[in-house]
C-alpha cells in the first residue's frame, strides 16, 4: 500500500468510525464473554451448593438452566456480532475502499 | 493427476488392506481382544474408500501452494464452519464428554462449557485481522511488520509443540478406541490412522483434509442427533423424567446434578480452576490447526460466518453430549449385558464395572437404545473422528515447517513454489511417522493431560503473541521472541512440575511437586504478556524503530481487507 493512499485511508472519516465502533463493540463483548464463563467457574468453585440446589422441588438443579444458559449465550454473542460486522462494518469498509481506489 | 501420485496411491491402499487383513486375522486367532464386529468394520471400510476417493479428487486440484495449504480459498463459510467443528469436535470430547457425564454427571457439563467459550473470543479478536493479513499459517500474521527468521521460528516452535501434543493425545485415544471398538491390535491401529492421514494429507493436501472434516461433521452431529432423539423419544421427550430416572439410578444419586469435585474434575482448587479456564478459554484461540481454517475462505465476511456457523455445531454438540451421557446413565448402566458382574462383585459401582470403562459409554448407549447397526455406526464414526483430527493436525505442523521454516527462514523467502510443496509433503511424512511411533510408545499416557498441555502452550506462546501483534502498536520483535518464548517454556515447565505429572506420572512422593498448578497457564500466559510488554518498552534499538512504524499499514490492512491476498483458485 502507498503511503500517501495510508493517510487518506487515516483521514477518512468513516475508517474512524469503522475502527472506533468495530473496536468498542469487540472490546464489549469479549469482556462480556470473560465474565460470564469466569463467573460460572467461580460459581463452580466457591458454591457448588448453589448450583447443586434443586430447582422447584424437582430434579433439575439450578445449575443445569445456568450451564446451558453459558453455552447459549456464547453462541448469542457471536451470532450479535458477526450480524454487526456483516451488515454495518462491511458497508462502511466497502465505502471506505471505493473512495481509497478512486 | 500424474503416474507418481496414482502409484503412490495404489501402494497406500494395498498396505493398508494387508495391515488390516493381518489385524483381523490376529484378533480371530487371539480372543482375548474384544468381539470384531463385521458392521462397525463395514461402515469404516466404507468411510475409509470415500475420503480415499475425495482425496484423489483433491490430488487433481492440488497443484499451487495456495491449494495445499488454504484449499485456493475457495471454502464456503458454511463448509468452513463445518470442518471447523469437525477439526475441534475430537474422539476425546464426544467420547471423554460423555464418559464424564456419565460417571458423574453435572461435571461434564462444566467441561463442555470450558471447550465452547474459546469461540467468542476467535470471533471478536483474531478471525478478520487474521484472514486480512495472513495467507498460510497465523506466523504470517505474528510476523507480518517484524524480522522474520526469530519471529518464524518461534511460531514454528509453538505450533509444533502444540501439534505434537494434541496429536500424542489423538493417536493414543485412536489406538485404544479401535483396540475397544475393533477388537484390532493397537499397535495396527495407529499404524493405519497414521498412514490414511499421510496419504489424506500428502495427495490432497488442505483440500481433502477439509472435506473429510466436513464428511466427519456430518457423520457425528448426525449419530449423536439419531442417539438424543432415542433417548429423549423413551422419556417422552420430557428431559426432567430422563433427569429423575438418572438420579434414581445412579449410584451416587442426586449429586449428579450438580458439581462434584472428584479426582479428575476439571477443578480442585479455585485458583487451578480459573487457570485451566485460561487455558481453554484463550487457547482455541492460539490452537494451529483451528488458526489455519481461516485461511481456507475467500474474506473476513467468509472468514467470520464459518466461526458463526461453528460456534453453533459445536455448541449444539456439546449439549447432545450432556443428554447422550444421561441416556447412558439410564440405559447402560442398569443393562446386565453391559456390566461386569466379576468387579460388581469385587466392589465396583455399576459405573466403574461398565465394560470399557471409562471411555465406552457412548458405543455402548448407542449399542442399547440401537442396536448393532447403530453402534457399528457410531464405533466407523468415532474412528473417523479420530482420522479427521489428525490430518488436520498434521497439515498445520507440515505447513509450520515448510512455509515457516523452510521457505522463509531458510531459503530467505526465495524458495520456488513447487520446493516449497514438495518440502510441506515430505515433512507430513515425516510428521505421519513420528505419530505412528510416538503412538506406539505413549500407549499409557493420560489423553486428557496431553490435551490440556496442549492448550495451555497455544494459550501461554501463540495467542499472546498474535493477539499483541495484531492490536499493540509498541510491540517488537525481540519482546515477541523474548515474551513468546517465556511463555511456551514456562507453560511446558509447568505441567512436568504438576502434580498429575510429578507425582502421578514420574512417581515422585505426594507433596513433592514444586508447582501446585493443575494447569500453568495462570502463570505462563501473565509471563508471557509480561515479557511481551516490558522488553518491547526497553527496546530501543534500530530495528524496534521500524517495527513500530510498521503498525500502522498493518492496522489499515487488518482492518479494511485493503491488500488482502484475495484468495482466487488459480
Amino acid at each position: 500500500m502507498v503511503a500517501s493512499n495510508l493517510e487518506a485511508i487515516q483521514r477518512n472519516p468513516k475508517y474512524q468510525q469503522l475502527v472506533s465502533e468495530r473496536s468498542s463493540l469487540s472490546r464489549m463483548l469479549s469482556i462480556a464473554i470473560i465474565v460470564i464463563y469466569f463467573g460460572f467457574i467461580l460459581l463452580v468453585a466457591f458454591a457448588p451448593g448453589f448450583l447443586g440446589a434443586p430447582l422447584a422441588g424437582g430434579v433439575t438443579t439450578v445449575g443445569i438452566p445456568i450451564g446451558l444458559l453459558v453455552i447459549i449465550l456464547a453462541f448469542a454473542l457471536t451470532g450479535f456480532y458477526v450480524y454487526r460486522a456483516n451488515s454495518e462494518f462491511d458497508a462502511l469498509t466497502q465505502q471506505i475502499v471505493r473512495e481509497t481506489q478512486r | 493427476m500424474n503416474r507418481k501420485v496414482l502409484s503412490g496411491f495404489v501402494l497406500g491402499a494395498a498396505g493398508l488392506t494387508s495391515v488390516m487383513a493381518r489385524a483381523d486375522a490376529i484378533s480371530a486367532a487371539g480372543a482375548a481382544k474384544s468381539s470384531f464386529d463385521p458392521i462397525a468394520v463395514g461402515m469404516f471400510a466404507f468411510f475409509v474408500l470415500l475420503t480415499l476417493i475425495i482425496t484423489y479428487w483433491a490430488a487433481q486440484r492440488t497443484k499451487t501452494a495456495s491449494q495445499f495449504y488454504a484449499a485456493g480459498g475457495g471454502i464456503t463459510g458454511l463448509q468452513n464452519g463445518l470442518a471447523i467443528a469437525g477439526d475441534y469436535m475430537s474422539a476425546a470430547s464426544f467420547l471423554g464428554i460423555s464418559a464424564f457425564v456419565y460417571a458423574w454427571g453435572y461435571d461434564g457439563l462444566i467441561y463442555s462449557v470450558g471447550w465452547l467459550v474459546g469461540w467468542p473470543i476467535v470471533t471478536f479478536l483474531i478471525a478478520e485481522p487474521l484472514r486480512n493479513l495472513g495467507r498460510y499459517t497465523f506466523a504470517d500474521v505474528a510476523s507480518f511488520r517484524f524480522e522474520q527468521t526469530p519471529i518464524r521460528v518461534l511460531a514454528a516452535c509453538g505450533t509444533l509443540v502444540t501439534v505434537a501434543f494434541y496429536l500424542i493425545a489423538q493417536m493414543v485415544g485412536a489406538g485404544a478406541l479401535i483396540k475397544i471398538l475393533f477388537g484390532m491390535d493397537y499397535m495396527y491401529a495407529v499404524i493405519i490412522v497414521g498412514v490414511l492421514m499421510i496419504l489424506y494429507v500428502t495427495f490432497g493436501g488442505m483440500i481433502a483434509t477439509t472435506w473429510v472434516q466436513i464428511i466427519k461433521a456430518c457423520l457425528l452431529l448426525g449419530g449423536a442427533t439419531l442417539m438424543a432423539f432415542l433417548v429423549l423419544q423413551a422419556f417422552g421427550f420430557n428431559p426432567a423424567a430422563l433427569g429423575a430416572k438418572a438420579v434414581e439410578v445412579h449410584p451416587l444419586k442426586g449429586a449428579i446434578m450438580g458439581p462434584i469435585f472428584k479426582p479428575g474434575a476439571p477443578v480442585s482448587t479455585p485458583i487451578s480452576a480459573i487457570s485451566t479456564g485460561l487455558a481453554l478459554m484463550f487457547g482455541t484461540a492460539g490452537l494451529p490447526h483451528i488458526l489455519m481454517r481461516f485461511f481456507t475462505v475467500a474474506n473476513a465476511k467468509e472468514a467470520r460466518k464459518s466461526v458463526f456457523y461453528a460456534t453453533g455445531f459445536i455448541g449444539y454438540f456439546y449439549i447432545l453430549t450432556f443428554v447422550i451421557g444421561f441416556g447412558a446413565i439410564v440405559f447402560v448402566s442398569t443393562n446386565p449385558d453391559f456390566i461386569d458382574q466379576e468387579k460388581l462383585k469385587a466392589g465396583a459401582t455399576v459405573i466403574t464395572a461398565t465394560r470399557g470403562y471409562p471411555n465406552m459409554a457412548a458405543p455402548l448407549l448407542a449399542k442399547a437404545v440401537g442396536g448393532n447397526v447403530l453402534f457399528g455406526f457410531i464405533s466407523a464414526v468415532a474412528f473417523a473422528t479420530i482420522l479427521a483430527v489428525v490430518s488436520g493436525l498434521t497439515l498445520a505442523g507440515a505447513s509450520a515447517i515448510s512455509h515457516d521454516l523452510y521457505a522463509t527462514v531458510f531459503r530467505g523467502g526465495k524458495a520456488e513454489e513447487a520446493d516449497e510443496i514438495r518440502a510441506s509433503k515430505i515433512a507430513t511424512v515425516c510428521l505421519g511417522i513420528f505419530a505412528i511411533l510416538i503412538g506406539i510408545l505413549a500407549e499409557r499416557i493420560n489423553v486428557a493431560f496431553a490435551v490440556g498441555l496442549a492448550f495451555a502452550i497455544a494459550a501461554s506462546c501463540n495467542f499472546p503473541v498474535l493477539v499483541t501483534s495484531i492490536f499493540w502498536k509498541d510491540m517488537t520483535t525481540r519482546g515477541a521472541v523474548v515474551g513468546g518464548f517465556l511463555g511456551l517454556i514456562t507453560a511446558m515447565l509447568g505441567v512436568v512440575l504438576s502434580p498429575a505429572v510429578w507425582e502421578g506420572i514420574f512417581g515422585n512422593p505426594k507433596g513433592s511437586a514444586l508447582v501446585t498448578l493443575d494447569n500453568p497457564t495462570l502463570i505462563s500466559m501473565s509471563l508471557a504478556f509480561a515479557g511481551i510488554y516490558f522488553v518491547s518498552k526497553l527496546d530501543t534499538s534500530k530495528r524496534a524503530a521500524a517495527d513500530r512504524a510498521g503498525f500502522l499499514a498493518q492496522y489499515v490492512r487488518s482492518q479494511t481487507g485493503i491488500g488482502a491476498t484475495s484468495a482466487t483458485s488459480h
